[in-house]
């Protein structure tokens, strides 16, 4: 039983990671006034870039580096769009999912034709053991992206609540106004938001394709990135809530892979849709939330 | 002393509109100066490109004989000017010591208790009163804007621009804050009021710059004028043009009637404070005053769109239900409404916005009957002149020819009242004209009707009766023919008439 327990708990955190490193940068956007539905697509262009450059270079140093640009450079873009151009950012965020997905998939096809068994590295990311033979290595036997996910947590926590940068970042996010009449760039500081969430989403997309997987598919994300908006909204814009969301999907999912795995007599659709709609059971649950950054989804310009 | 500040020959243009031209303006550290004018006469333009919130088409601004620009805010800031807008610039979720602290933390990292003391230091400076540690979203309007100056001092600021400080306030709350503007005066400070409100300017200010439609009419020191003098500047006109409405002898029944109406806005802040007035038949009723005064809340109770906290509107007997547009119509209640683009539809055609308030009208079985509606929009369209074609989209045509479209479809079908908001505003002359035409056709036809100006010329010219509406009530009322501008003008500016 306990053993049971804790290699449920090792697969919750293995699951956790990219959507940790998803919903860690989204939470810095949004915490700005941005929205990025382009996560989605970000992460998993981030994971094909990050694979591509790991096979060519043999680095995954470099292949993990590869990633973070994606992530940064696809961010960049949703700058131009929705702040620099002050355009919708739903609309903006959906064209580059669709733009890098398509980006991906293409690049996929020339690269690997139509090749029906995953390419794979010849050398992935390996876990770690620090406890090597005995109870806890289910839950300990992670690799150090997991761990980088888990400290990101504390980490993001005090950039935003401990730092002028992160006060200043909230404070474009919520009235930026307020923050231009302060002398604050309203404009950069939405910018260096995005290039740090960026990075933390590129990571996330990288993790997949260079530590878990250790191989490329088309469906590697497979709505990982809107789990992380999802969970961004449960957490209430508070990352350390932020991870209680990630850890409650991922538990579920690593629940529901465990159940039919061991063959119990649910159709495994309902299974697999079970963490879903747990999320969407508890966000409602949670309710109204009233800490929804002020200046979310809205363009800032200056009047006159 | 010489000036801290000079503005010389400042003008600023927003394409066909000049807001500055050629303003020249100064202030001397230690003197409380009130910059006075009409709404739109560019007193906020004015500071703004003080604080580096826009820049100058021409003309030069020194800080201490020094030529400087200021190309922002942040600019304004280190060169010691302050900011304090009518719509504060705070961060609701922030506390006060983050709020004050904001752009000027001084450090890489946050240190919530030095931060606190610190700003508790500036404050009990200053003796402000002000819990550093409570989140701003929940203090009053009054503590609130003690927060923006907490802030500008916090800046080290020796010039604090004040955008019309006092209309949020309540009078206990201004006493307070004028207090807290002698103790900055006594430290040498300057301090800049934008006001529209004489008694402030006698009540606080040593010299006080009047502006009228862009241009300083006048610079004196406040205790060598007097309220009429000001009033008389402000609004700029000693005789009144021709009266368009002559005929003042009309009295039918008493169609429009409303009784001690009291509205509190979502703020918490009372708009209108028992406001009454009654409309004849055959009459034009002005509402003169300077916007914000509760014009609009009045106009969003007589329209439908508000429910007052109390208090009650009958048009010609019936009593008009509060929030619903659709009873207000159903009792030929006709309104123009104060933005005229929010009064149509731009990606409809003209002939459907013509229908738009009456859409049962035009259906058969639940189907729109476009025979109809195309013969309603030609009638409506000779009938008001509008140059357009049915199917031609609103949004294309001019400003003269959308208020036509709003005028056909609300004067169109023999209201009982009509409430027409700032009905020529950004309009030009041809256009003012024929929305006078059409306000004067619907009193000989005997409607009722309620005009709402910030336009005082416009008002004298039209109505029968005048009203003057200061704070959310009725400062007095004067028939046509023996209405006075400079007792208008104190009224509405809240000085008291022979004063």
């Amino acid at each position: 039983m306990m053993d049971s327990i804790l290699v449920l708990i090792g697969a919750m955190l293995r699951i956790a990671t990219p959507i940790l490193f998803g919903a860690m940068g989204e939470t810095l956007i949004e915490r700005a006034g941005v929205l990025n539905l382009g996560i989605e697509g970000t992460m998993l262009l981030a994971a094909f870039n990050g694979f591509v450059a790991a096979q060519l270079t043999g680095s995954l140093w470099i292949g993990l580096l590869a990633g973070a640009l994606t992530g940064v450079l696809l961010c960049l873009l949703m700058g131009g769009l929705s702040v620099t151009l002050g355009l919708n950012q739903h609309v903006s965020g959906l064209g580059i999912t669709l733009l890098a997905s398509g980006i991906a998939l293409f690049a996929f096809r020339i690269l690997y034709g139509g090749a029906t068994t995953p390419p794979a590295l010849a050398d992935s990311f390996q876990p770690l053991n620090p406890f090597p033979n005995t109870i806890l290595t289910p839950v300990f036997e992670q690799h150090w992206l997991t761990y980088a996910a888990l400290l990101s947590v504390p980490l993001v926590t005090w950039l935003l609540n401990r730092t002028t940068f992160g006060l200043r970042l909230r404070s474009v996010g919520e009235n930026p106004e307020a923050a231009d009449t302060a002398g604050i760039n309203v404009y950069r500081m939405r910018y260096q938001a995005l290039i740090l969430g960026g990075a933390l989403m590129g990571i996330g997309g990288a993790f997949l394709s260079l530590a878990q997987l250790g191989a490329f598919a088309h469906g590697i994300i497979n709505g990982r990135g809107w789990v992380a908006i999802a969970v961004v909204i449960f957490g209430n814009w508070q990352p350390n809530r932020v991870l209680a969301g990630a850890l409650l999907f991922s538990g579920v999912q690593a629940l529901q892979l465990r159940l039919q795995a061991a063959g119990v007599a649910l159709p495994y659709e309902l299974l697999l849709a079970l963490p879903y709609v747990l999320v969407i059971a508890a966000i409602a649950l949670v309710g109204r939330n009233i800490s929804v950054p002020a200046a979310l989804l809205k363009p800032y310009r200056r009047e006159g | 002393m010489p000036p801290i500040i000079e503005m010389r020959g400042i003008t600023k243009r927003f394409g066909a509109l000049t807001a500055n031209d050629g303003i020249d303006f100064s202030i001397e550290p230690g003197e409380i100066h009130a910059l006075l004018g009409e709404n739109g006469a560019g007193k906020s333009t004015l500071m703004k490109i003080l604080y580096g919130l826009y820049q100058p088409d021409s003309g030069d601004v020194r800080i201490n004989g020094q030529p400087v620009r200021l190309t922002s805010p942040a600019e304004a800031i280190a060169n010691g000017i302050g900011f304090v807008s009518q719509h504060f610039a705070l961060v609701p979720k922030f506390t006060v010591a983050e709020n004050v602290v904001l752009g000027h933390e001084g450090s890489r990292t946050l240190h919530p208790t030095a931060m606190s003391t610190r700003v508790m230091e500036t404050a009990a400076s200053l003796r402000l009163l002000i819990d550093v540690n409570a989140v701003v979203g929940r203090l009053s309007v009054g503590e609130q804007q003690r927060v923006e100056i907490l802030k500008a001092l916090y800046r080290d600021c020796k010039v604090l621009i004040m955008d019309e400080p006092t209309a949020v306030l309540a009078p206990g709350d201004i006493a307070a804050l004028f207090d807290i503007l002698r103790v900055l005066q006594g430290r040498g400070m300057a301090v800049i009021i934008i006001t529209h409100k004489l008694d402030e300017v006698f009540a606080i200010s040593q010299r006080v710059t009047v502006l009228r439609l862009g241009k300083v009419v006048g610079e004196v020191r406040t205790q060598d004028s007097t309220p009429a003098a000001l009033a008389q500047m402000m609004v700029g006109r000693q005789t009144v043009a021709v009266a368009r409405n002559s005929d003042h002898r009309r009295q039918d029944a008493v169609k429009l009637d409303v009784r001690d109406l009291r509205l509190t806005d979502r703020r918490g802040g009372l708009r209108l404070r028992g406001l009454s007035l009654e409309v004849r038949g055959g009459e034009i009723v002005g509402v003169a005053g300077v916007a914000g005064n509760g014009q609009s809340e009045l106009v969003s109770v007589l329209t439908g769109m508000a429910a007052p906290d109390s208090g009650s509107v009958t048009v010609g007997g019936a009593p008009l239900p509060f929030r619903d547009p659709k009873a207000v119509s159903r009792l030929k209640v006709a309104r123009i409404p104060e933005d005229r683009l929010k009064g149509v539809i731009g990606d409809l055609s003209v002939q459907d916005n013509l229908m738009l308030e009456s859409v049962e009208g035009f259906t058969r079985m639940g189907h729109l009957d476009r025979a109809r509606i195309r013969a309603n929009a030609e009638a409506l369209i000779r009938a008001f002149q509008i140059k357009a074609a049915p199917t031609d989209l609103a949004r294309t045509l001019s400003g003269g020819n959308i208020q036509k479209i709003i005028l056909a479809r609300s004067l169109g079908h023999a209201p009982e009242v009509v409430i027409a908001a700032q009905p020529t505003r950004g309009l030009d002359i041809g256009a003012t004209e024929y929305v006078h035409q059409k306000l004067l056709e619907q009193k000989e036809r005997g409607a009722a009707i309620l005009l709402i100006s910030e336009d005082l010329e416009e008002i004298l010219l039209l109505s029968d009766r005048i009203v003057v509406i200061y704070e959310g009530r009725i400062a007095g009322t004067f028939a046509a023919q023996d209405a006075r501008i400079d007792q208008i003008g104190a009224l509405m500016t809240g000085a008291h008439p022979h004063a």
